[in-house]
């Protein structure tokens, strides 16, 4: 099968000096959803940057056939790659939410008719409608999180990055995030520390490490080798969890 | 979440409410050009004008002790030129600085407590303004809301740590208020930065496009040359009385 993403000996060092990817081969397959763990600083979100063309390092990142590194396919790579940042204040920045989400569909060149049904379809599908006319600030951080999702789909990618989606939302928030990622169709790259979401969303798992890609494998495995969740806390503390 | 009391009131349901940006802002432009022109009627105008925008803050229902009050906060800034002009032996034009700036003011704070900033961005932008100043304008606007939550995260943590924002801004402790500008800046400067690779990452090419805007109906144009005739006409009788 070829694969959706195919990254070679992808190396990257940032203008201080810092190496921040030291030769990652990675592949992203149709329909499968993979969780990108490691410590922070580790190259994970540097990494993602170089999925969607936002940085540009040394080796190969090709998306759906097309290398990223050339500048007239980043149109068409960052329609393919939807890429949803952690912090949804940087990613809402239209005075109103459905012209945020209609944002991406017109930067495609989309008549403006077309981009607000894409628009109000998108908001619609992660159960944002309601909020079409409401500015981007007015919104809990659960909302915002999901316009930004709707931001995204709107363009109608074919893979969803999405880096640290729980983070800033309270419990129930994260599980009708989940919920809704899990009922999305596309193939997902989650960069995250939240064990469960990964558990529930995630087929296979990377873990990063000093920008390599240390281990790969299913999600309990990588989880149990590197102890990234706190199992290993509760052994210790006579369990106070 | 915090918000901006105009940005409240802008989402209000009046008929002013309701009327499209660029007929309010024909209103405000003819207002403040009948006013701006005004000369040796100016004290009786104002007076007139005074009335007729406090019916105005009344009928969108704002209210209308705070819409007064914050009208004049151009008071400070035309202060200092009126107190020029009144040392320079010319008390009339002080007087006249005076009333002039806040009427315009109060007529300005009108136009922006009756239209949400989406709507006024985008009919000033269909009235000819650049589009490049609305968006710096958006972008400040909207930003001012995440740049007040992290200066009010570090006033909470200045607090936490010294019980008292209070000490930051002690003669003694002014570099440590510095420090905590800088960083308050260095932060802004990140999340500028963010927002530009979410711009980027969504296809962004350097040209802002804009989805459709609503239609410029006949009761806006209605609303205009109301504004029009009730203006010019209440000048017109303020001179012929004078």
């Amino acid at each position: 099968m070829q694969p959706l993403i195919e990254v070679r000996d992808l190396r990257f060092r940032y203008d201080d000096g810092t190496t921040a990817l030291d030769g990652i081969d990675f592949d992203l397959f149709p329909g499968e959803t993979v969780a990108v763990f490691g410590a922070n600083g580790s190259g994970k979100t540097t990494f993602v940057l170089h999925l969607n063309g936002l940085l540009t390092g040394e080796g190969s990142v090709t998306v759906c056939g097309m290398p990223v590194n050339k500048g007239e396919n980043l149109t068409r790579v960052r329609q393919k790659v939807g890429l949803v940042f952690q912090d949804s204040d940087n990613q809402l920045f239209m005075p109103s939410v459905l012209e945020d989400v209609a944002f991406g569909p017109l930067n495609l060149g989309l008549e403006r008719d077309d981009a607000e049904a894409r628009a109000r379809a998108a908001l619609d599908e992660v159960g944002m409608a309601h909020a079409w006319g409401k500015a981007p600030y007015h919104l809990s951080a659960g909302e915002k999180k999901r316009v930004a999702i709707a931001g995204i789909l709107a363009m109608q990618p074919e893979i969803l990055i999405l880096d640290e989606p729980t983070t800033f939302l309270d419990p129930p928030g994260q599980n009708a995030l989940i919920e809704l990622l899990d009922r999305l169709p596309q193939a997902k790259i989650l960069v995250t520390h939240d064990v469960d979401c990964a558990r529930v969303l995630a087929s296979r798992a990377v873990f990063f490490e000093k920008g390599r890609i240390a281990a790969e494998g299913s999600v309990e495995e990588v989880v149990a080798r590197f102890q990234w969740d706190r199992t290993a806390l509760k052994r210790s503390a006579g369990s106070p969890f | 979440m915090h918000h901006v009391v105009l940005d409240r009131w802008s989402r209000g349901a009046s008929a002013l409410h309701r009327r499209d940006a660029r007929a309010k802002t024909l209103a405000v432009l003819v207002f403040l050009i009948a006013l701006a022109t005004a000369q040796r009627s100016f004290v009786a105008l104002s007076a007139c004008y005074f009335v007729i925008l406090a019916a105005v803050v009344v009928a969108a229902g704002l209210p209308l002790g705070s819409a007064l009050k914050r009208a004049s906060v151009v008071l400070p800034f035309t202060a200092v030129f009126a107190a020029i002009s009144l040392a320079a032996g010319e008390p009339m034009r002080a007087a006249s600085l005076i009333a002039k700036s806040y009427l315009s003011a109060l007529a300005v704070l009108i136009l922006v407590s009756t239209t949400p900033l989406p709507e006024l961005l985008r009919g000033l932008e269909r009235m000819g303004v650049p589009r490049y100043l609305l968006m710096v304008t958006q972008f400040l606007y909207r930003y001012l809301f995440v740049i007040s939550e992290e200066a009010q995260h570090m006033r909470a943590a200045a607090q936490a740590k010294s019980g008292s924002i209070r000490v930051l801004f002690n003669r003694s402790k002014f570099g440590a208020a510095a420090g905590a500008l800088g960083v308050l800046f260095a932060r802004s400067y990140g999340h500028a930065e963010g927002i530009h690779q979410a711009m980027l990452a969504r296809g962004f090419q350097g040209t802002f496009r804009t989805l459709a805007a609503r239609a410029f109906n006949k009761a806006d144009a209605a609303f205009v040359m109301a504004a029009l005739i009730v203006l010019v006409g209440a000048r017109a009788a303020v001179e012929a009385w004078i």
